[in-house]
């Protein structure tokens, strides 16, 4: 925007984690008066890129200059004193204290030791006034909103004569009058002259808000744009990384026809579906045999239109039938009972018991069902257990093992076996192929296409389009938390048209800008 | 010599040696300071000797730890279990001693059976508060241990209730087979318990809820009711050590039966290789956690240490052991690893070692 010198130029940074590398000879400027938007996809080294310009992490190569001075902070203290303010995406604040506490903890005004509180909630207030807000500076932080929680969060950021302004995510939980009231604030604070940095997964932010876009692809640079000389599609495609044209020889597969396919009674038929602050309410139905593919950028709501399918979250109204029967998913179990079966892409937290064995994992589903008092018997554990090791080539093979010494491909297996063993009729696989080796990558991508001719219905997540594309007999389209489209895969749909979907949040072609 | 090794690294790499490797030296401890320490008679047909009465004085603990074990193991913990000795001892002692005749085995058999049944009804409020209503475990349990000392109060009226009835006083001195009654009563309880949670599923759930809940629910299980279950088996472990500590004196005194026995409890749990943040349980090793106790209290009245350190003589001895459980503690004085990658740095990060 302006032509005026960088307040942050970083140059040649690379970074490595035990031979990882996470960012490789990445070139970033940052001008005042500016908001810049840093788009890639998961673990295109956003984060890292801001952990080392805030001095979280040092560099293994590259130079960093605020103002034209070289610097090097050692911690994020360090560069917030020297005027380089972060606000993270999880908001860092203690909820239970007061706004003012918040806003001054750490660096309260003292005298002879003793905290000046009247100096600290009068500051407090003078602050808020400048962002437009008028809050009680003595009522505890989670009275508020989480969009005001996010705003007192960044004036304590600026509170320390910040230039440089850090949002990593800022929008994430916030409703669409909540991001609007942020992004009265980000625009102040530009024409301010502090130069905004901001990074987001949802695209209609960013060309709403930003000035420019630098977008990061598996730890390289990819290039540093214009946001009024960027059509979305190309930087979604920019993001993805494919050229559209790449991707146009996609396997050939003896695809079922997805009207036969959708003959007669759904499987899973949902209607209204959609929770507040989660994802917009969609309408979906599901049959045996299908293939269900689930595409859109991360944080466009895939994953929460799984957990309400599952009844892990609980959707706010609408309609489910199961064969054609009126029923409920409110719970996980009941879910189960359905046949239903959900593989999380959080395979840590949401997926395996570390401290049991593999043996216990798997089985561990199809005991819950049976309830405690029907213990599966040992013979038979062994037996299903011996037959998933071998069907999913899991090692290592010795079912005792804890499961916490697997592999993440490994683990994945073994998630994959637990609910394999229920033998569900519907499986939803949430990115079951992130985070593994290319091995076990088509291992799971071969299983799924098995399953789905042997009659069980998947609903597929990826962020992998190609993935998505090559498995899928429908693709469902998500963008910006809502369903915007479900497109039949068949000789008319590729890559280009998912990309377009994804960027426009419509199906037609001219709808690319 | 490189078997001999790796023979020596599988011994000590069990989760058992530890402890039991504690043990023998407290034992070999006190033989050194008292040559007669091991020794064992036969009087009256009764065995008599301080490893007997070691055994013995363990019981009411190793009860009380069985069911702490389960819920620990859930990601809980249970603070009520003494109160709920003083109460379930209060009012089987209150029913005998308003009895014509003491000594009738039908009159302390009803007793017993009113015993357990408010201590089923008490484990079931505990088990409302954390599983139902969702309060923290160390709160919803607090508030049992201490309303439960008033409770106690309230059934012996404020009085220290002393009975007379041989088949009673059998709970906690009797004998069988030459060895304390107590003894068996522990074992079979361990037996059952073990019996419970390794004969039916309830084990595995109840570590996976405790070793990840949120992974538990989406694998469909309702842990409501497996946790609600682990504080009612709690209660009842207890009511049933409260018995014997009352037996053992014939008398029921509200306020001192059972105090402070939820922390040597979950001591023995930690000691016995449980984690306090959930998951894996070790009933064997909690056993094992409760004797090295009683050994340890044992050794502090057998050493004449003046009541005064005695207390602090067994803090020292507490952390002792549990530094010498810590993986990592262990790590320094043996050859220093490699760097390890953050991640599997987590996952072995040994499990919080709290002495209560």
């Amino acid at each position: 925007m302006t032509d005026n010198r960088p307040v942050v130029t970083m140059t040649g940074i690379s970074k490595s984690f035990l031979g990882v590398r996470a960012l490789h000879d990445v070139n970033f400027r940052l001008f005042p008066g500016e908001v810049h938007a840093l788009m890639g996809e998961n673990g295109a080294g956003k984060s890292t890129l801001i952990k080392v310009l805030t001095g979280v992490y040092d560099t293994d190569e590259g130079a960093i200059t605020l103002d034209g001075q070289p610097v090097s902070f050692t911690g994020p203290m360090q560069a917030t004193a020297a005027g380089v303010s972060t606000v993270f995406q999880e908001v860092n604040l203690c909820t239970n204290l007061s706004v003012a506490e918040n806003i001054f903890i750490g660096r309260e005004p003292r005298r002879l030791g003793a905290v000046r509180w009247g100096e600290v909630r009068r500051r407090a207030r003078t602050l808020l006034a400048r962002l437009d807000l008028d809050l009680d500076v003595s009522a505890p932080l989670g009275s508020y909103s989480l969009a005001i929680q996010q705003m007192v969060a960044i004036a304590r950021a600026i509170d320390i004569q910040a230039r440089v302004l850090i949002l990593d995510e800022p929008t994430s939980s916030l409703d669409a009058v909540e991001v609007a009231q942020l992004f009265r604030i980000m625009r102040q604070l530009r024409d301010e002259g502090i130069a905004i940095l901001f990074v987001t997964h949802f695209l209609d932010q960013v060309y709403e808000i930003a000035d420019r876009i630098t977008v990061l692809r598996n730890g390289g640079l990819v290039g540093e744009y214009a946001t009024a000389e960027l059509p979305q599609l190309s930087l979604v495609e920019k993001m993805i990384g494919k050229e559209l044209d790449v991707l146009e020889g996609i396997e050939e597969r003896s695809r079922r026809n997805l009207a036969v396919l959708e003959e007669g009674t759904p499987l899973v038929a949902v209607s209204d579906f959609g929770r507040a602050g989660s994802v917009e309410p969609f309408s979906l139905t599901i049959h045996a045999g299908e293939v269900v593919g689930l595409a859109g950028l991360l944080g466009s709501g895939r994953t929460e239109v799984a957990r309400l399918l599952f009844g892990a979250d609980r959707t706010d109204g609408g309609q489910v039938a199961v064969d054609g029967t009126p029923s409920s998913l409110r719970t996980p179990a009941q879910a189960i009972g359905h046949g239903v079966g959900f593989c999380s892409e959080n395979r840590r937290a949401e997926g395996i018991v570390a401290d049991l064995s593999v043996r216990e994992n798997m089985i561990l589903a199809m005991q819950a069902a049976r309830g405690w008092l029907r213990p599966i018997p040992r013979r038979r554990q062994d037996e299903l257990v011996d037959k998933y090791i071998k069907a999913l080539n899991i090692r290592p093979s010795d079912p005792e093992v804890p499961v916490r010494n697997l592999s993440g491909g490994n683990q994945q297996k073994v998630l994959l076996a637990r609910w394999l063993i229920t033998e569900p009729r519907l499986l939803i696989l949430d990115e079951p192929t992130r985070g593994i080796d290319i091995g076990a990558k088509t291992e799971i991508q071969k299983l799924v296409t098995q399953l789905s001719d042997g009659g069980m219905a998947v609903l597929f997540i990826s962020a992998e389009l190609e993935e998505v594309l090559r498995l899928s007999h429908k693709v469902a389209v998500m963008r910006d938390r809502q369903m915007v489209a479900q497109l039949a895969n068949d000789d008319g749909l590729d890559a280009d048209r998912v990309m377009q979907t994804i960027a426009s949040g419509s199906h037609r072609e001219e709808a690319d800008r | 010599m490189n078997d001999t090794m790796s023979r020596y690294r599988t011994m000590t790499g069990h989760r058992l040696f530890w402890p039991a490797a504690v043990l023998v030296v407290m034992l070999v401890a006190n033989t050194i300071y008292r040559p007669g320490f091991l020794s064992i008679e036969l009087k009256d047909g009764h065995l008599y000797g301080t490893p007997i009465d070691i055994l013995r004085l363990s019981a009411p603990l190793i009860l009380v730890a069985l069911g702490m074990t389960l819920v620990i193991s859930t990601g809980g913990i249970d603070l009520s279990v003494g109160s709920l000795c003083a109460i379930s001892g209060a009012i089987a002692c209150m029913y005998i001693s308003k009895q014509p005749d003491q000594n009738s085995l039908a009159v302390v058999l009803t007793a017993l059976a009113m015993a357990l049944g408010v201590a089923l009804v008490l484990g079931a409020w505990n088990g409302v508060l954390v599983a139902v209503i969702g309060i923290q475990p160390i709160i919803a349990t607090l508030i049992l241990m201490v309303a439960g000392r008033g409770l106690a109060q309230l059934i012996t009226q404020g009085q220290i209730i002393t009975i007379n009835s041989e088949p009673f006083r059998a709970i906690g001195l009797g004998h069988l087979l030459t060895l304390p009654l107590a003894i068996f009563i522990a074992l079979a309880a361990a037996l059952l318990v073990a019996a419970f949670t390794r004969r039916t599923a309830l084990g595995m759930i109840v570590e996976s809820v405790g070793g990840n809940a949120v992974a538990s629910r989406l694998a469909g299980i309702r842990s409501g009711r497996v946790i609600f279950l682990a504080y009612v088996l709690s209660a009842v472990c207890a009511a049933v050590a409260g018995f014997m500590m009352t037996a053992n004196v014939s008398s029921a005194d509200g306020n001192a039966v059972g105090l402070w026995v939820e922390l040597d409890a979950i001591l023995a749990v930690v000691i016995g290789g449980t984690s306090l943040a959930g998951g894996r349980f070790f009933l064997s090793g909690t056993i094992l956690g409760a004797l090295i106790i009683q050994t340890l209290t044992t050794t502090v009245y057998a050493m004449n240490i003046s009541p005064q350190t005695s207390l602090l003589f067994k803090a020292v001895v507490v952390i002792a052991v549990c530094l010498i459980q810590a993986p990592a503690f262990r790590a320094r004085f043996t050859r220093r690893r490699g760097s390890v990658p953050p991640s599997s740095a987590i996952a072995d990060k040994p499990k919080e070692q709290v002495p209560a």
